[in-house]
């Protein structure tokens, strides 16, 4: 069903259908299924994040590390603009600057990484977050923790490089901890099902796409 | 077909191994269809995403731990001993929470979240088992267990001190599965590890990333030794 209504997607936009996608490399599913989400879920905000991620090619492991990198981009200055912007408690402030950390240290080494295999870095996406305040700021950040995780966890075993399938399992883990962080300062439960759900692109597009600004 | 344990959370690895036509349900174990399962299928690609070299280099730390041979024969081959290897420490976890639980250190929001941890290890313990005997093999034992229940203060430490074991052995072990659906399972049952760690770290004054930006494995005689205290 996922895969018809992928196939069915026309372009939406002018700079959607300027991106080419080559019939069948694991690659261009990636692509075709980021641009249906586009399409189905707002192509101006999702369209140049998308191209972003994705038009480096590169196919496989570099596009999916590409992926990751978009997200890590979107958590890091998302932290970075509540610690500048937002009147945060002593507590809260201490785990924001050390997820925030965290996420620039996932930046840095899959940007490293995207090179070392020949490809190019997605370029870091412009984001929009509507939060003023700490509460507000605690929803989102748990909806983007909640959501790296599962973004992480269904990539993975598209993964060909035994390596790159472990530092990822090192970054999932991570990122499942700045959830249970985020949950536990909100009183929401830190594990709220005993299976983590997994993601596709399209999902997590779906999820992302309030923020991203172009 | 329906779960007598679990009526309402049916243990989605259970479901998916049980279901040999559906590749594509593997990896809706975690949750959605798993992007991994809709690009193989829509391409006609093999299934085993996992054996190619890939021939990738990387300058990322490589944290495969590969000296888990011998500390893992015990448990079976390949991946039937890598899950009775998980299901040997969920089974401990969640003896662990049972024992906690009824111990009567803890009442009120620190008992809720000592049940919340302890059935999800109970549903680990039963997708687990249940996959193991639907490759055609026989599922570790329930071993033995004793903890040391003196105080609140030292549970909440050695419920800590598992959880991190936990998620560390998981880590160390997914870059050795070689089924894609075993790793999508492992996976979003390392991340709930992940999560109990990170909380009871948390709980107990520590660092919820006590490893910094990028978690450690532990290979499988580290976590071992690390159990023998609480195996009967």
């Amino acid at each position: 069903m996922q895969q018809d209504s992928r196939q069915d997607v026309g372009p939406v936009a002018p700079e959607l259908a300027a991106v080419e996608v080559a019939p069948c490399s694991r690659g261009a599913a990636i692509a075709k299924a980021a641009l249906g989400a586009a399409g189905l879920y707002g192509a101006l905000a999702a369209g140049p994040l998308v191209r972003r991620a994705f038009a480096q090619g590169g196919g496989g492991d570099v596009e999916i590390l590409n992926f990751a990198l978009t997200l890590e981009y979107l958590e890091a200055a998302f932290y970075d603009r509540a610690l500048e912007q937002v009147d945060l408690g002593d507590e809260v402030r201490e785990f924001a600057a050390t997820i925030r950390d965290d996420e620039n240290a996932h930046v840095d080494a899959l940007a490293k990484t995207v090179r070392d295999l020949g490809g190019t870095p997605a370029d870091a996406p412009t984001v929009e977050f509507p939060f003023s305040d700490e509460a507000a700021f605690l929803e989102l950040a748990q909806t983007l923790e909640d959501t790296g995780v599962s973004a992480y966890d269904g990539a993975a075993p598209a993964i060909r490089s035994k390596e790159l399938l472990a530092t990822a399992g090192s970054i999932v883990q991570v990122e499942a901890r700045h959830a249970a962080r985020v949950r536990l300062a909100r009183n929401a439960p830190p594990a709220p099902n005993a299976f983590d759900p997994a993601l596709n692109q399209r999902q997590v597009l779906r999820a992302i796409q309030p923020f991203v600004a172009s | 077909m329906s779960s007598t344990d679990q009526p309402d959370r049916p243990g989605a690895l259970r479901r998916a191994v049980a279901d040999p036509m559906s590749r594509r349900r593997l990896f809706a174990v975690a949750g959605g269809a798993g992007a991994a399962a809709t690009l193989l299928a829509a391409c006609g690609g093999d299934d085993d995403t996992t054996t190619s070299g890939g021939g990738s280099t990387s300058t990322m730390e490589s944290t495969t731990g590969m000296a888990d041979g011998d500390a893992l024969a015990q448990f079976g081959e390949g991946d039937v001993g890598i899950l009775n290897y998980a299901l040997t420490l969920e089974y401990l976890e969640a003896a662990f929470y049972a024992d906690v639980a009824a111990s009567g250190l803890f009442k009120g929001a620190d008992l809720k979240l000592i049940r919340s941890f302890g059935r999800d290890e109970a549903e680990h313990v039963v997708a687990l088992r249940d996959t193991v005997r639907a490759m055609g093999a026989k599922p570790a034992a329930k071993p033995r267990t004793e903890f040391p229940l003196d105080s609140a203060e030292e549970v909440l430490d050695l419920a800590a001190t598992v959880e991190n074991l936990g998620a560390a052995a998981y880590l160390g072990q997914a870059p050795r599965i070689e089924s894609g659906e075993v790793l999508a399972a492992a996976l979003s049952i390392h991340a709930v590890e992940g999560r109990h760690a990170a909380a009871l770290n948390t709980l107990v004054g520590e660092s919820f990333v006590p490893d910094g930006p990028f978690a450690k494995p532990a290979d499988a005689a580290t976590v071992l030794d690390a159990v023998q205290p609480y195996i009967a």
